[in-house]
């Protein structure tokens, strides 16, 4: 995918202009920059869940992106295990029992519990969101400060997740403050 | 298959939440209920006014139920994930109004012929008064979802849904109310029942892509 002569307007305000960059199978680009500066909006740009004000974002791959953002996108009534079901089933891929365990188990989660979202704890309800990422066949990954809410063993989940993905050949956009651990990674700095 | 993917769940959340549910139906009720009392017994006020009024608080009915469509899905970020980039959002909104209709609309269709009979309705009325509203509900649903895709990135947005939906909702009312009071004098109301399932394909045809749409405004914050 690439980004040519990006720029963005939110509430009357200016949040960046002239951001350029590609991104290609295998590679990781970590977006930086101060709070406020753009970087969700970066990336909800690219996933086609806001409008550029010019330039121009070409997502090159057939699939749908993968989005995690600052929502959980889980339903707290739900259990994790039909939340994902319900995440693959919207993708068109069958939602088979057996993946989304292991995509839970991944995680740090017994998706065999009956427990809803709702009652589950912050860091909980995050894990529960990054099964998305371990169940996902998606070429492009976006993903906004995935680090939030997690504890060490989380964050180490998170890492391994990108490096899997990397690694087989898929890309990665993440917003974080944090080093993500992949060798070779591309940086974007976003000015205040 | 995503249609019922995405019907299956919700659904299934609709029963978690089955209080909230309720509410569309309850009120149904009781301001069938309230109509009675107000009214009275005189069977010459009544008759074939009480297919009208059965018909137009299944419309607000309706209305009040459009209102919490899309909300939880906006709000706990499940909205989001439907609208990605190359997402197909006309077979999840096909699954969500599905859905959305048996919990708000069926169990009114269900209820008429009570609500009728309470209101002293002519018998002969309400079979037709149950099949104008079985095909008239859900071509409310679909408007209302247009009106609450509209308004769901507003926060409150209760009051500026009706003031979208209503107007819209006016040709649905006027020949499903025309079918009862038609069949409540004798005649066949077949010409009205067709209009309102020409409604009803429009809708569907045409609502799924105008909330999809809509809601694409909905994330621009």
């Amino acid at each position: 995918m690439s980004v040519r002569d990006l720029a963005c307007t939110a509430g009357g305000h200016r949040l960046f202009q002239g951001i350029g960059f590609d991104v290609g199978p295998g590679e990781l680009m970590e977006v930086r920059g101060p709070n406020g500066s753009g970087k969700t909006t970066l990336l909800r740009c690219i996933a086609g869940l806001f409008t550029e004000e010019s330039g121009r974002v070409d997502v090159a791959v057939e699939e749908q992106p993968l989005y995690l953002g600052h929502k959980p996108g889980l339903s707290p009534l739900l259990t994790p295990l039909e939340n994902l079901r319900w995440y693959l089933a919207l993708q068109g891929r069958e939602p088979r029992r057996e993946d989304c365990l292991s995509a839970l188990r991944e995680v740090g989660l017994n998706g065999s519990r009956a427990v809803p979202c709702g009652s589950l704890s912050a860091g909980q309800q995050r894990r529960a969101a990054l099964a998305r990422l371990a169940a996902s066949s998606a070429p492009l990954w976006l993903l906004d400060e995935p680090f939030a809410a997690l504890d060490e063993s989380g964050r180490g989940i998170v890492r391994s997740l990108v490096r899997t993905q990397c690694g087989g050949g898929g890309a990665v956009v993440c917003t974080t403050h944090e080093d993500l651990g992949v060798a070779g990674a591309k940086r974007l700095e976003i000015a205040a | 298959m995503i249609v019922l993917a995405q019907a299956g769940r919700d659904l299934r959340i609709a029963f978690r939440a089955r209080g909230e549910m309720a509410h569309p139906v309850a009120f149904f009720a009781l301001a069938v209920t309230l109509f009675g009392l107000g009214l009275g017994s005189d069977l010459q006020t009544l008759g074939a006014v009480a297919v009208v009024v059965v018909w137009v608080i299944a419309l607000l009915a309706c209305m009040l139920a459009a209102e919490s469509l899309f909300r939880r899905d906006f709000e706990d970020g499940t909205l989001e994930q439907m609208l990605l980039h190359g997402r197909p959002i006309f077979l999840a909104v096909l699954g969500k109004l599905a859905a959305h209709w048996c919990v708000s609309g069926l169990p009114l269709v269900l209820f008429a012929p009570v609500a009728g009979f309470m209101l002293q309705a002519p018998m002969q009325a309400l079979p037709v008064l149950v099949a104008s509203l079985a095909i008239g509900t859900p071509t409310l649903t679909a408007i209302g979802a247009v009106a609450a895709a509209l308004t769901v990135g507003l926060g409150r947005g209760g009051l500026l849904l009706a003031l979208i939906a209503l107007p819209l909702y006016v040709p649905v009312l006027v020949f499903g109310a025309s079918a009862s009071v038609v069949a409540a004098s004798g005649l066949s109301a077949l010409p009205q029942l067709l209009w309102l399932l020409a409604m009803l394909v429009a809708a569907l045809t045409f609502a799924p892509f105008a909330v999809g749409f809509a809601l694409r405004l909905s994330q621009e914050y």
